[in-house]
């Protein structure tokens, strides 16, 4: 690990420095001055104008204009061409005659992939999380090769939404290697991008299979953050390797899960590019999730005008999801801490 | 006497149940086997299937190394023809290429005299492979496409953002860090506020400011959005929260600007989390694809994962150009790793973010 940083260290160093050297000289002839006038007690103001603009620029004011765009109704991007206020939207959005079904509702799209992503959050982060928790135990023994293995189940992490699509779709395809395996042991070629039973499946599968790795590693943390004494009293003894499990391991691992299982919920809530590169939301409209709706709707209506208002509106329902969701983590995770501080 | 040899024979036992072999090993060891298939085994396979004939992709089922049937110009056919070996009535095995399949017949024509057609059953042909690897599907994709192009914008865009992600993120941190002035809880909380909304929800907004500032179809309307991160805010305080005070006062009495103890002392202080910072802001980059697919509608600004996902939409039957192409835009990352793999999961595992 040291060498590592040590090696890290040596290389940013030499290849940064002489340009980092120059630039921060330069901005120096700038940031002088204004010390000199302005005094040592305001620079902090200084040192965080640029990151604040950006915020500001890129999340506050469009977070707002989100509500303003939400509430206006028009063809037009331009503030000054949409007609204020209206909760044309809103209405058009919730026109349904039962939510239970999406055909009776006005934008039948909206509604599927509100049900499509419930199916998919919450098997995807079901079936996710118990492979993780279950790798991470076994990740945890002492086993050969440990290291490799970890990185193993950890570096789909690392490859980009439309590499893993790819690989995926062309893998699941119909005369693709999962259906000569499932033939070469006897099995019938399943369609499984093509048929609508199918396709969401694989999407969960696939979706696990990208994102198991980085919750596999969080969970690990928490394994090793338990206390090594309880497991050798526990083996002292005699308890059975089972037991153990049930209630040592598991229980001490809870607060942790908690995290990490509302952590999965807000980005699996948010899941568009795999399944955008994998499925494009299809067949039908049989994977399409929240996001891929508000995609469409804004940006990629075919022909038809994109309606900026309502895909506004439907991201606005997104956000009251994720605040939510948010705002459970936030309380989780400090009841967590609060509990480590007591023990 | 007896009571110590019990003792000492409870002891070897008790020894001998540990180091017993329980059912939970076995099942890890199958299980970390079939991981290592199902998590590894896409990833090999693409490499390997990058290397073969469009002819030979398109076999079913496959085969795993890169063979691909042997094919040969026979004078009056357009296109070359594949080679089979074919066993006659008499027994004997010949040389013959297939023009076409009928049925459960096929017609095919003797390369060393291609007048006469003759009609074979399928069973009694065999295909003749050879071992070749069709380094064509990487230099065709990058010689007739854009994607050399595409790899420039991707590699422009990872660069000069992450400097950009670097230099204010670190700055920011520096000022939430060392210094106590007033509003500083208020900027924690509001750097706290914009980690809670994601891209996703501000979609057309964010779309309207980039397009206010005219940056449609330019690389810039990449960059920018995305370049003060509060995850990268948040680590990097952490970090410089644990820096010696006594330094940055020596330095002040040395009378050096705000400025030079930011980027003399603090800065190269924090080193290792700002490679963490540097590694993620990569990886984020050169992954991105919901915003790049936003704001690039042009295909001479198209970023690598955009270029790609668009080049599979055209071009849906090539499949050895668009897994050649995965595997060249995977590649940066996966060296990355293969070098940095303790770095990155440590790194992941401490913040808890990727």
């Amino acid at each position: 690990m040291e060498n590592i940083r040590n090696q890290i260290k040596k290389f940013f160093l030499r290849i940064l420095n002489i340009p980092f050297a120059f630039l921060m000289h330069a901005i120096d002839l700038i940031m002088w001055p204004i010390q000199k006038i302005i005094g040592v007690r305001n620079m902090p103001y200084i040192f965080l104008l640029p990151n604040l603009i950006f915020f500001g620029l890129f999340v506050i004011i469009p977070l707002g204009a989100n509500f303003f765009f939400s509430l206006s109704s028009g063809d037009e991007l331009l503030f000054a061409e949409r007609e204020l206020p209206t909760t044309k939207q809103y209405d058009q959005l919730f026109d349904c005659e039962s939510y239970l079904n999406p055909n009776t509702c006005t934008e039948d799209f909206f509604w599927r992939g509100v049900y499509n992503t419930i199916f998919f959050v919450v098997f995807q982060v079901g079936l996710m999380i118990f492979f993780s928790v279950l790798t991470a135990v076994i990740l945890n023994k002492k086993i050969i090769g440990r290291g490799f293995f970890r990185s193993v189940f950890f570096f789909p992490v690392l490859l980009s939404p439309v590499v893993v699509g790819l690989i995926w779709q062309w893998i699941l395809l119909k005369n693709g290697a999962f259906n000569a395996i499932i033939e070469s042991y006897g099995g019938d070629k399943v369609s499984f991008l093509t048929d609508p039973s199918w396709a969401m499946a694989s999407v969960i599968f696939v979706s696990i299979w990208a994102h198991m790795g980085f919750y596999t590693l969080i969970v690990l943390a928490g394994l090793q953050a338990i206390p090594p004494n309880l497991y050798e009293a526990a083996e002292m003894d005699g308890t059975s390797r089972e037991r153990i499990f049930f209630r040592i391991t598991l229980p001490l691992l809870m607060p942790n899960l908690l995290v990490v299982f509302i952590l999965a919920s807000i980005k699996g809530v948010q899941t568009f590019d795999e399944i955008y590169v994998l499925t494009g939301g299809g067949p039908g409209t049989s994977t399409s999730l929240i996001v891929q709706y508000i995609f469409t709707t804004g940006f990629a209506s075919s022909g038809s005008v994109q309606n900026f208002g309502l895909a506004a509106a439907a991201s606005m329902v997104l956000g009251v999801v994720l605040l939510f969701l948010t705002l459970m983590q936030l309380y989780f995770s400090r009841n967590k801490e609060s509990k480590h501080q007591e023990i | 006497m007896s009571e110590t040899t019990s003792r000492i024979i409870k002891i070897a036992t008790k020894k001998r149940y540990k180091n017993k072999y329980h059912w939970t090993d076995y099942f890890s060891y199958f299980y970390l086997f079939l991981g290592v298939l199902l998590m590894f085994g896409p990833v090999v396979w693409l490499g390997l299937s990058s290397l073969k004939t469009l002819a030979g992709i398109q076999e079913y089922p496959p085969t795993i190394l890169p063979l691909s049937q042997i094919q040969v110009d026979v004078e009056g056919y357009d296109k070359p023809l594949p080679i089979f070996n074919v066993t006659q009535e008499d027994g004997s095995v010949k040389q013959l290429a297939q023009i076409k399949r009928i049925g459960i017949n096929a017609k095919m024509v003797d390369p060393l005299n291609p007048g006469e057609t003759v009609k074979v059953p399928i069973d009694k042909r065999e295909k003749i492979r050879e071992f070749k690897i069709q380094w064509q599907n990487y230099v065709d994709p990058l010689r007739k496409y854009d994607f050399l192009l595409y790899f420039k914008n991707s590699t422009f865009i990872t660069v000069v953002a992450t400097i950009i992600t670097l230099i204010i993120n670190s700055m920011a941190a520096y000022a939430l860090s060392i210094y106590e002035f007033r509003g500083k809880n208020f900027a924690l909380v509001f750097v706290i506020g914009t980690l809670l909304i994601p891209l996703t929800i501000i979609l057309v907004p964010v779309f309207y400011v980039v397009a206010n500032f005219g940056m449609i179809n330019s690389l810039w309307g990449v960059i920018l959005p995305g370049a003060a991160t509060p995850t990268g805010v948040f680590l990097l305080r952490q970090y410089m929260l644990t820096l010696p005070r006594e330094l940055i006062e020596a330095a002040r009495m040395d009378h050096a600007s705000e400025w030079a103890i930011y980027w003399r002392v603090v800065l190269p202080l924090s080193i290792p989390a700002i490679a963490v910072l540097a590694i993620f802001s990569i990886m984020w980059r050169w992954n991105d694809f919901l915003w790049p697919l936003i704001v690039l509608s042009k295909s001479e600004v198209y970023t690598l994962q955009i270029g790609l996902n668009a080049f599979h939409g055209e071009l849906t039957s090539q499949w050895n150009y668009v897994l050649s192409m995965t595997m060249v835009t995977l590649l940066p990352i996966a060296i990355i790793f293969a070098y940095l793999q303790k770095f990155i999961t440590t790194g992941i595992a401490s913040t808890g973010m990727k």
